[in-house]
């Protein structure tokens, strides 16, 4: 079932009177349940594709279509409900609040969140998602005293935390060393493979696209001719990362 | 709701997380605040002392004068019928709850004589112990008269500092009798120098007695029988300056008597005696108008005027003083005025630079608030709040620390500083007020960021 469908999407940037055609007409679907790689070198349009995938940004023509619902004519508001509704974001710095708990971090989407949840119902489902991640007992640790590795789990909780459908990765592990690499690319498999929650990891590393399923090629604001699925065959989910990054 | 109150609860941690900068930013605030307080309150005490003063020249003051006399369209001018009775002054006394005091006032005049000195006084006055409560004048040596010396027209006076030194000139003037028109008076105060009134006079240069005193032994006496007085010049305990002759001027008859007819006809209330004047002085100045309509009442009733009839007395006030007074206090608030206005002007930049260097510092904070789904409004509202909550907590610093400075005035200068709950009041809502007019801006500009700027601003 389609959880994406973009259809001819442009995004063309206007630089005083120059016209900067960014995207150049994107068309492409993702189901529910895939870990897909976004790559493309740099100024291929590959993040401005992912801004607009993200719901931060609106296509300058085409349609995008997320969970069925037509959002690339939504308003800036609009955006944010769906962004807090449906999307998790993982940054490649982590963005975590300074001088704030880790349960506090994970709680914080809630506070712009509609749902009939409360202050204690909130509270227990962030310790069950730290829990997940593995930082039950580092619930009250600030980021200063976490390793990068804690850091970006604590941000994948936060981006569970209001059970959305589809889960961003920026460049997840471009901050971290290979073994903590390792672990995060794990834990996103893991969370696709019992969670069935759609990845989309953003990357330019092909080590790191290895993880996911298919890969989405971006080049020069299209995609590139045949890129779909030819780098994941053979990946068992149960491979560690350790193969990965070394085939 | 529940987001409101989480947004609230959002602002309040990130003002929790940098104390000390939230704390030095309302400093600003907090010296306004406490300089508006401290400078109402001390303001407050200096006009009171201010008024006082000026109270004690009788700002508070009133003067009840009989009214005037006419006869085909000729007005006799002030004074010419005497209506005011020592009964209406107890009455005002009574009756008028806005009136502090009231005494009356009966004018005599004449020499004086002591030794083999002697000297016209400008002013012999007649009155009450009341009086001079009513002039705020004290006492310097010796003692007022009392109640008794009015009630059996006791020859007992006090004497001001002019007589004093034109009569005594260094002898001890009290338990001396001096004489007074021929009555002999025995001098048992002298009055505090006064100095000179408004117009020069001299304040000092009078004798103040029982009107009793005035109204049946001196002028009386001067009115109805000259000679007598004259012949008798012995004085103090001649039959003459007795009560037996209580009514002075019933030798006189200008006018045929009235026949028992007429008198049934016409029935007025017995009046045994009039006073020139009486001189009130109302509780406080904002109570001047308020004592003037009830002593008004008052004696309409007494003198029997009916309704549409012309009051047959005149009440005057001390407009003059009254308009210095107001003018000084208005200066001293308007003077308040000004400077809380800059100092909250002051503390409320600072607050918005602050909130500004914030908003550029928190920049990637609000692009992750806004990725995560916080709508501009929710950015809007939580830099605002904290700005609010800022100017809150310094606004309620800067009272206490206002109220500490005016106790410390009250105690160390002893001025009668008083806490102003309209002045505390203010301070909350104009600190809140300031929070959101300063608090407005770097919030807006907050809550226009673009979420995909501000996730990589570095």
């Amino acid at each position: 079932m389609e959880l994406i469908r973009l259809d001819n999407i442009t995004k063309t940037y206007h630089l005083g009177e120059l016209d900067v055609p960014v995207l150049k007409g994107i068309t492409l679907s993702i189901n529910r349940g895939e870990l897909v790689a976004l790559m493309g070198a740099s100024g291929s349009g590959k993040s401005t594709l992912m801004n607009i995938l993200g719901c931060l940004d609106h296509p300058t023509s085409g349609q995008y279509w997320l969970d069925g619902e037509e959002v690339s004519n939504l308003s800036s508001d609009g955006r944010a409900r769906v962004r807090n509704k449906k999307i998790g974001f993982v940054f490649q710095n982590f963005n975590l609040l300074p001088r704030t708990s880790a349960l506090e971090q994970v709680t914080m989407p809630l506070t712009y969140t509609h749902a009939n949840l409360s202050e204690s119902e909130g509270r227990e489902r962030a310790k069950a998602l730290l829990e997940r991640v593995g930082l039950g007992d580092r619930m009250h640790h600030q980021p200063s005293q976490l390793s990068g590795g804690q850091q970006q789990r604590v941000a994948i909780a936060r981006a569970l935390i209001n059970n959305p459908p589809l889960l961003f990765a920026d460049e997840p592990t471009g901050n971290l060393d290979s073994k903590t690499s390792r672990e995060v690319l794990q834990m996103f498999q893991r969370l696709n493979e019992e969670e069935g929650i759609t990845i989309i990891l953003v990357t330019h590393d092909s080590n790191v696209a290895a993880t996911a399923k298919r890969a989405i090629r971006i080049s020069d604001g299209l995609i590139e001719a045949g890129a779909f699925g030819d780098i994941s065959q053979g990946h068992s989910l149960a491979a560690t990362p350790a193969e990965v990054v070394r085939s | 709701m529940r987001t409101a109150v989480r947004t609230f609860q959002t602002s309040l941690r990130a003002l929790r997380r940098n104390i000390m900068r939230s704390l030095l930013t309302c400093i600003g605030i907090v010296i306004g605040i406490a300089a508006v307080i401290a400078m109402i309150e001390i303001g407050n005490g200096v006009s009171t002392l201010t008024a006082r003063s000026i109270a004690s020249l009788g700002a508070n003051n009133l003067l009840v004068l009989p009214g005037q006399a006419a006869s085909g369209g000729v007005s006799w001018g002030q004074g010419s019928v005497m209506t005011l009775t020592p009964q209406d002054v107890d009455a005002i006394i009574r009756e008028c709850a806005a009136v502090r005091v009231a005494a009356p006032e009966v004018r005599g005049s004449g020499q004086v004589v002591y030794g083999n000195k002697n000297w016209i006084p400008m002013q012999i006055t007649g009155t009450t112990p009341a009086w001079l409560e009513v002039r705020n004048w004290q006492i310097d040596e010796g003692a007022d008269f009392t109640d008794q010396d009015v009630r059996n027209s006791g020859k007992v006076c006090i004497i001001g500092q002019t007589i004093k030194r034109e009569l005594f000139g260094n002898e001890e003037p009290i338990g001396k009798d001096i004489r007074v028109a021929n009555v002999s008076l025995k001098v048992v105060g002298v009055l505090a120098r006064k100095g000179a009134n408004m117009f020069g006079g001299d304040q000092d240069d009078l004798i103040v007695a029982p009107w009793t005193t005035i109204k049946y032994r001196i002028s009386g006496r001067n009115q109805s029988s000259n000679a007598s007085a004259q012949s008798s010049s012995s004085g103090a305990s001649g039959g003459v300056n007795t009560l037996n002759n209580l009514y002075p001027n019933s030798s006189v008859q200008l006018y045929p008597a009235p026949s028992d007819v007429q008198a049934a006809d016409t029935p007025q209330p017995i009046r045994f005696t009039n006073v020139n004047s009486i001189t009130t002085s109302a509780r406080s100045s904002d109570e001047i108008p308020q004592a003037m309509k009830q002593i008004t009442s008052v004696l309409r009733e007494r003198h029997h005027l009916r309704e549409g009839e012309a009051d047959d007395f005149q009440i005057r006030d001390m407009t003059e003083l009254m308009n210095t007074l107001t003018s000084t206090t208005k200066l001293i608030e308007t003077l308040l005025i000004i400077v809380a206005g800059i100092s909250l002007v002051v503390g409320g930049v600072g607050i918005m630079n602050i909130m500004l260097v914030s908003v550029t510092e928190r920049t990637r904070e609000i692009g992750l608030r806004m990725a995560v789904g916080a709508r501009g409004a929710h950015i809007l509202w939580q830099f605002l709040v904290e700005a609010i909550v800022l100017c809150l907590a310094g606004g309620v610093m800067g009272i206490a620390m206002g109220r500490g400075a005016s106790l410390a005035v009250r105690m160390v200068l002893s001025w009668p500083t008083a806490v102003s709950v309209p002045a505390i009041v203010a301070s909350v809502m104009v600190s809140a007020t300031i929070g959101i007019i300063f608090g407005f801006y770097p919030a807006w500009k907050a809550s226009r960021l673009d979420p995909i700027e501000a996730l990589r601003y570095e």
